[in-house]
């Protein structure tokens, strides 16, 4: 029981750390803010759930257990918050998300006679 | 000795940094953060040298023999809230600067400064 | 950490500097909690990565947000630089090294702080006790700074208003709040959900600061946090409001007060200043009043340091906003 709980909190924690990296190449590699928004946002969400789920895992008893829940719950509160905060922020300030590719191209053949 | 002694060239280099942001920067905001990058620096001396290999954090609890020594923590506790209250003033002082002169560059102040004598 | 440190150095777009600001000082704090410092590493990111960002951002919104490229070359500043640097580093040969259980910084002072805490003062967190109790004179001392800080403010940037000024404020604030409301609905809703937690968790970190990371400042921190978002996310105008200036004042005296007294009555009981044995028949059970009153007395000035330092920039900026929107 003790090595499945181990194995299983091993395999959230690296669930997490993956997805973690994976959005930070999306941050990078993404052409526009809104699509980096997006996978930030979506991804850093789940990993912190996925790593405090493996931490919850590596010791599931007493008042720690109650401190990590409810850390859960914030976190799920607050980061999709911030991240429609971000976008709204964005759209107040008119920056307008790329659509298309071949729009982008188009626009710039015709801006530049 | 690299391996015991690495953590106070990082502090070193970093208080080199925020030295060299404070006297080679024009703009006073960007003072004002090279001088919050140097007490950064600082406080990450201190806090290396309390340090103990195999110690835990200095809270007495059941079965622990070793803790890492609580001074330094006293110290850096006072000295990073002194270090806040100094930067909330140097920026009101900013602020005020350039209600005054209408730019917070050190070169213009001083043209403005000469120009007034 | 060094990366992030470089990248402000060379960046001229303030608002990414500040960011980046941010970023080293959660850094630090993560650095922290490796090296066991957890009050230090809680201290650091509530006040670092939190207030300290915040009240730049908002001065950057007064000063301009770009930085004009130096005229001069840096050669002269980057040889002072590098000779410091290698005056500094000629120096750490000597030092001891990181980590071992022989330093000299840990022989002489510390043992004796770890050994006796317990019985003396009987409270778990050893950083707690010595900043309280052995050391109280300095976190007094640390008390007044923040307190002169905030009439340092107080008195470069506060804005008179006059009464007619603000019986107009009133009816206009409740129609702008209205239209305002639809566009910040999301925002609006989960902060009001939230900020109840925030100063629960404030309360928290206050009183739990004996057992474990927390105490008077960062639960200072923490409740003029919770503040300060209800402020940003509401207006200053329905803000001033909520959150009376002359209170605050006077809560940031109070404090002060609170903590000179717990040590001028000890001092009319016959003992030193700020000894806690002379407030209680049993001593340890005076050290924990002690300890309880005056960390009290340091999270009510700091919050009240904090809000007012907050409400100052935030109503010179709203001043002058007022005053380009009239000249218009």
């Amino acid at each position: 029981m003790d090595t499945l709980m181990d194995i299983s909190s091993a395999v959230f924690l690296l669930i997490g750390s993956f997805l973690c990296v994976s959005g930070g190449v999306g941050l990078l590699r993404f052409p526009d803010f809104y699509t980096r928004m997006h996978a930030v946002g979506v991804t850093e969400t789940l990993a912190t759930v996925m790593i405090l789920i493996g931490l919850m895992l590596q010791n599931p008893e007493g008042l720690v257990l109650l401190k990590l829940i409810i850390i859960l719950i914030m976190t799920l509160f607050i980061s999709p918050t911030a991240s429609h905060a971000l976008a709204s922020a964005a759209v107040h300030n008119n920056l307008l998300p790329v659509l298309d590719k071949k729009e982008a191209t188009e626009k710039e053949a015709s801006s530049n006679p | 000795m690299i391996m015991g002694l690495y953590n106070y060239w990082v502090v070193v280099v970093l208080m080199m940094i925020g030295f060299y942001i404070v006297i080679a920067h024009g703009n006073l905001i960007k003072k004002i953060v090279g001088l919050s990058i140097f007490q950064t620096s600082v406080f990450i001396f201190y806090i290396s040298m309390a340090k103990v290999d195999g110690g835990t954090a200095p809270i007495l609890a059941e079965g622990i023999t070793q803790y890492s020594n609580p001074l330094p923590h006293v110290l850096i506790l006072t000295a990073i809230v002194v270090g806040i209250a100094t930067t909330a003033l140097g920026l009101a002082l900013a602020v005020r600067i350039k209600e005054a002169y209408g730019t917070i560059e050190e070169d213009e102040i001083q043209e403005k400064d000469n120009l007034d004598c | 950490m060094v990366a992030t440190a470089i990248a402000i150095v060379k960046m001229k777009d303030l608002f990414a500097i500040i960011m980046l600001l941010g970023i080293y000082s959660l850094l630090s704090a993560c650095f922290f909690v490796a090296m066991d410092a957890v009050d230090v590493a809680f201290t650091e990111a509530a006040v670092g990565a939190g207030i300290s960002t915040l009240l730049m951002l908002v001065a950057i919104t007064m000063t301009g947000r770009v930085e004009n490229p130096s005229r001069h070359k840096p050669a002269l500043a980057l040889f002072v630089v590098v000779v410091t640097g290698s005056l500094l580093i000629y120096g750490t040969l000597d030092m001891p090294y990181f980590g071992l259980a022989q330093d000299p910084v840990h022989l002489h002072v510390a043992p004796r702080y770890i050994n006796d805490s317990m019985q003396e003062i009987g409270v778990p967190n050893i950083v707690t006790s010595v900043l309280a109790s052995y050391r109280a004179f300095d976190t007094f001392g640390e008390v007044v700074v923040i307190f002169t800080a905030g009439m340092g403010v107080l008195a470069l940037l506060s804005v008179v208003r006059h009464p007619k000024d603000v019986a107009i404020d009133n009816s206009k604030i409740d129609a702008f709040n209205k239209c305002m409301h639809e566009e910040h609905l999301i925002l609006r809703i989960v902060a009001k959900v939230l900020i109840p937690f925030i100063l629960l968790f404030a309360l928290y970190v206050q009183f739990h600061g004996d057992y474990g990371p927390g105490g008077g400042f960062q639960a200072g921190v923490i409740f003029a946090a919770a503040i300060i978002l209800y402020t940003m996310l509401f207006g200053m105008n329905t803000a001033r409001r909520v959150i009376n200036q002359s209170a605050t004042q006077l809560f940031a005296a109070v404090g002060v007060l609170l903590y000179g007294s717990v040590g001028v009555i000890s001092l009319l009981e016959g003992k030193n200043f700020l000894d806690y044995s002379a407030l209680s028949a049993d001593p340890i059970a005076g050290q924990h009043l002690g300890i309880l009153l005056i960390e009290l007395g340091v999270g009510i000035t700091v919050t009240a340091v904090m809000v007012i330092i907050f409400f100052n920039f935030a109503g010179r900026r709203n001043d002058q906003q007022n005053k380009e929107n009239n000249d218009l």
